[in-house]
């Protein structure tokens, strides 16, 4: 048996033990806990055990940009789910994010290198401050754009926030001496990457010793403990907040301002408090993305990838809901990725229509998305999961 | 045969009940006007006949035919004319050209149809070019009636045409409601102001939480003190 | 009103610092202020008043093809109460379907002066209806349900992204990622029309003709039954029915002129520049701008907006990174949004 089996079930086996965490809900606290743990180790072993490496490995990176997904999703479904803000512009807090988590993470270029990359600062701090500085560059540009804009009525809004994602994008497109753009900033720190090298300094000798065998190939194991880490805390982060009280007058905002207003709620800050939560997990998905893809450019904050995805996400899980907005990012991601299989399946049929068809695949691939929205939009408006009926846990 | 008849008509808006059996006709050339307290469904019964809602139960016939449910568009073809209470005017389009929308399922030249329009209404004659959005409240009410009557409808219906008008301009819409009928157009009008509204109708009706509940000629539901007191606020 | 106080003076005076700001002459103003301080920082980065002159005009031309798209986007606006985030990419398709057209016609000679051949002239008719009949159709399979079911604003946003996003990804497939030109290797006469400002005579068609469909459309939904019909639906899209008028007919029509229009200004646009899938997302910012700076549904103030917003896309290019053109747009656009978010043809002072 390869060596490396051991650990990467152990990776694998948390976000399944995340994922069984929050499933299971309403059993004791340990019990259930105990139970998460053994079934998702299990579970991951058989797993790593039946599967060959190949697939395993490709289930392991989808759950991992699905993961990275949701947390955009979970992000939008405050704006627009809870508070109902039209954000079209989501990909300016995604890009953002990646941005700054990667200039915060990279040191700044030296020698020869200095020639071909410029950065506006870069400080070689550890992933986690990469993270949270992600979450709050974001935040501020929220706090920034929002003011003027979030006053603007439904489709004005959403042609605003159109507008900041051009502009954001402009400008990590044209500002090179910013973040070298439109050349890519390449080289960003991978999160624990030493486990699957030579081991970490700063971790004790026996976790070094266990984590060994991985290669750096096996890498994505280990960040998707840490995706699925931040995943379920910025879920459960949400349920928590949408119970609250502040989550209350969130949900009496979107349902009838007027009434909102007329309680005595400054419904202005409120819809400024939810605008600038989404942008934050917004910027915090920025980061984990960052961080996995390794180069970054502005052409990965398109308005398809960045925006429309994840509102077709959003759409499909059913808004208002966060097990929808996780649930519906999984699911669009899982029909992107096989539109790649469709695609390169029906390569022979393309070809037949026209040679230069299948090298054009991805664009075909956009097609089928775009229908996709329209389908939801026309037949399934509500999504997979309706709007779930959310019980405050405290009173007011 | 009547020229308008309404029987056992049940409706309302989305699961809101708010017709509970309304019966009602109309003759050639009469006016009737219905009265009654808010909320009775009286603008209700009006929309109803014109198609902008549907029947739950019952049917609308006019000249002889069944119309119940049609859509707006057909009912104007067959001689029947709606101006609403609210928002009857199109407001960037000038007076002239709000009559000629009243008349645009038709495909010929309109200037006889205006001027005599412009006849009845010597005041939009004045201002045929100006903004029906600049009008005042009287003024607006003519154009609205205007653009009805471009199509020479048989049945003109009339939502609370003195509604929100000074004493002196509901005089004039009155008197304008008896110049048309003079003409031969049957006219069927809600109205708040029942007194008016039953001096000037041949024959009245009253309403109530969605049904009738009385009926008879105006002279006669204005005299009897019972209606008075119970609908009509003394 | 008796026995009633004066307002404390803080109170009457945010009031009337407000009613100030939110009159169409501030708004003006603030336009105002903006050519001032971009003829401010051009003077102190030495452009010179010729360059400036120049990119004055070319506004003017951009204008003009803003035009086409903006009065698309108001009609429909107008007549469907909707937001069609598809029209640039129905400019788009405009342009690609007469690069389709003309790479099937045998290419003449220049036609008298201009850069292009009949064949251009030909695509240009044939478009046209062709947008509008896409539009349409477009309509009829997508937004009219929604319509129909009164789904909420932003499921009409999402189904004409989706729009967007699908005939764009159909240009991709058949044409490719990479810029097309119309014309290559052509010459492109230019003329000099007064103190050094140059422009090509094409740019000049591009305006002529840009202008005369904006007085087809002026003539349009002034004099004829069906243009006064789009503007009562407008109005009073229920008084329109109780009126008896065709609204599906009408409906017909407005995008008929709107797909029409987009689709010539998308040619235009790639005669003057180039041709690339995204040409007309990219458009989208400004033409909603203008739209949105003239007060959305409003024909005359489409045409304002356009006209501003072209201008100071192109001379912001004086002092700043042409590509932050739009930029320049969106920000006319928040600015006008703050002080008057009507617009200048709004209702009120």
């Amino acid at each position: 048996m390869d060596p490396a089996v051991l650990p990467r079930s152990v990776l694998l086996a948390v976000p399944l033990y995340l994922l069984l965490v929050v499933v299971l809900r309403g059993r004791s606290a340990l019990v259930k806990h105990a139970l998460a743990a053994v079934v998702a180790l299990a579970l991951a072993a058989g797993l790593s055990l039946l599967l060959p490496a190949g697939t395993i490995s490709y289930v392991t990176t989808f759950l991992l940009m699905g993961s990275i997904y949701a947390v955009l999703t979970l992000g939008l479904n405050v704006q627009w789910g809870y508070t109902g803000l039209f954000n079209i512009g989501v990909a300016a807090f995604f890009a953002v994010g990646a941005f700054t988590s990667a200039l915060f993470t990279l040191k700044m270029p030296t020698g020869a290198a200095a020639a071909f990359t410029q950065q506006a600062f870069g400080f070689g701090a550890p992933f986690w401050v990469g993270l949270l500085a992600a979450g709050v560059v974001a935040g501020v540009l929220a706090l920034v754009v929002g003011w003027p804009t979030l006053r603007l009525r439904g489709d004005y809004l959403a042609i605003a926030t159109i507008g900041i994602a051009e502009l954001v994008r402009l400008v990590f497109q044209n500002e090179r001496w910013l973040a070298n753009g439109p050349q890519p900033l390449r080289g960003i720190p991978q999160p624990l990457s030493c486990l699957t090298g030579s081991g970490c300094d700063w971790l004790p000798g026996f976790v070094n010793a266990f984590f060994d065998p991985l290669a750096p190939r096996d890498y994505p194991y280990l960040y998707v403990a840490i995706v699925a880490l931040v995943l379920f805390l910025v879920y459960t982060g949400l349920e928590r907040a949408i119970r609250s009280p502040w989550g209350r007058v969130l949900r009496a905002v979107r349902e009838d301002e007027d009434a909102a207003a007329m309680v005595g709620k400054n419904v202005a800050a409120f819809r400024m408090q939810a605008f600038v939560v989404g942008a934050v997990i917004m910027g915090i998905g920025g980061s984990l993305y960052a961080h996995y893809v390794v180069a970054i450019d502005y052409g990965h904050f398109d308005p398809l990838y960045g925006t429309f995805l994840i509102w077709v996400m959003l759409m499909l899980g059913g808004s208002g809901n966060n097990r929808g907005a996780v649930l519906g990012a999984l699911l669009v991601w899982a029909i992107w990725t096989g539109t790649s299989f469709l695609v390169d399946a029906l390569r022979p049929t393309l070809e037949a229509i026209s040679p230069v068809l299948p090298q054009r695949g991805p664009y075909v691939r956009l097609l089928l998305i775009a229908l996709l929205m329209l389908f939801i939009v026309l037949y399934r408006p509500r999504g997979v999961l309706p709007e779930e009926k959310v019980v405050s846990l405290t009173r007011d | 045969m009547s020229l308008l008849t309404v029987e056992g008509v049940v409706s309302g808006y989305g699961e809101m009940q708010v017709l509970r059996g309304v019966d009602l006709r109309v003759e050639d050339g009469e006016i009737v006007s219905i009265v009654g307290p808010n909320g009775a469904g009286k603008s209700t019964v009006m929309k109803l006949i014109f198609g902008l809602i549907k029947p739950w139960e019952g049917r609308v016939t006019f000249a002889g035919e069944d119309i119940s449910g049609m859509a707006p568009e057909q009912i104007v073809r067959r001689g029947l004319c709606y101006v609403p209470q609210v928002d009857n005017v199109f407001p960037t389009l000038t007076v002239e050209e709000n009559l000629e929308m009243g008349a645009y399922i038709l495909d010929e030249p309109l200037k006889a149809r205006k001027e005599r329009i412009f006849e009845l209404f010597p005041r939009l004659a004045e201002r045929r070019n100006q903004r029906a959005g600049k009008m005042s409240g009287g003024e607006r009410q003519m154009v609205a009636m205007g653009r009805a009557l471009m199509l020479d409808p048989k049945l003109l219906m009339l939502d609370e045409p003195s509604a929100g008008l000074a004493p002196l301009l509901v005089d004039l819409i009155f008197e304008k409601v008896a110049e048309i009928n003079e003409t031969g157009v049957a006219v069927l009008m809600v109205e708040q102001n029942a007194k008016r509204s039953l001096e000037l109708a041949h024959r009245g009706y009253v309403l109530a939480t969605g049904k009738n509940q009385v009926e008879g000629p105006g002279a006669q539901l204005l005299g009897d003190p019972e209606v008075a007191r119970l609908y009509l606020g003394g | 009103m008796v026995g009633a106080r004066p307002l404390p003076r803080s109170r009457a005076l945010r009031r009337a610092v407000s009613s100030v700001l939110g009159s169409r002459w501030s708004l003006v103003g603030l336009l105002a202020l903006i050519a001032l301080v971009i003829v401010l920082a051009s003077s102190a980065q030495g452009v010179s008043g010729t360059r400036m002159l120049g990119l004055v005009v070319r506004g003017v031309l951009l204008g003009g093809v803003l035009a086409l798209g903006a009065l698309g986007v108001t009609l429909v606006h107008g007549v469907l109460k909707m937001a069609n985030f598809a029209h640039g990419d129905y400019m788009t398709l405009g342009a690609y379907l007469a690069l389709a057209i003309m790479s099937v016609l045998p290419p003449g000679r220049s036609v008298f002066g201009l850069g292009f051949g009949y064949e251009f002239l030909v695509a240009l008719v044939l478009v046209m209806p062709l947008v509008g009949l896409v539009a349409y159709g477009l309509d009829r399979v997508t937004f009219r349900r929604l319509r129909q079911r009164r789904s909420a604003p932003v499921m009409m946003a999402m189904a004409a992204l989706g729009v967007a996003f699908g005939i764009r990804s159909i240009v991709y497939m058949v044409f490719g990622a990479d810029f097309a030109f119309y014309y290559q290797g052509r010459p492109r006469p230019v003329v000099e029309l007064f103190s050094g400002v140059r422009v090509r005579t094409d740019q000049l068609f591009i305006l002529a003709f840009s202008l005369a469909l904006i007085v087809l459309v002026y003539l349009l939904l002034e004099r004829s039954k069906v243009g006064k019909a789009m503007r009562a639906m407008a109005d009073n899209p229920d008084l329109a029915r109780i009126s008896g008028i065709p609204t599906e007919r009408v409906v017909f029509w407005t995008w008929m002129v709107g797909g029409a229009l987009a689709g010539a200004g998308g040619m235009l646009y790639g005669l003057d520049v180039q041709l690339r899938p995204e040409m007309g997302w990219w458009l989208l910012l400004p033409l909603f701008a203008s739209v949105i700076l003239g007060t959305i549904g409003n024909v005359y103030g489409a045409l304002l907006g356009a006209f501003t917003i072209g201008i100071v896309w192109q001379v912001s290019t004086a002092f700043v990174n042409p590509a932050y053109g739009p930029a320049a747009a969106f920000v006319v656009m928040i600015l006008a949004l703050l002080v008057r978010p009507q617009g200048l043809m709004g209702g009120g002072r």
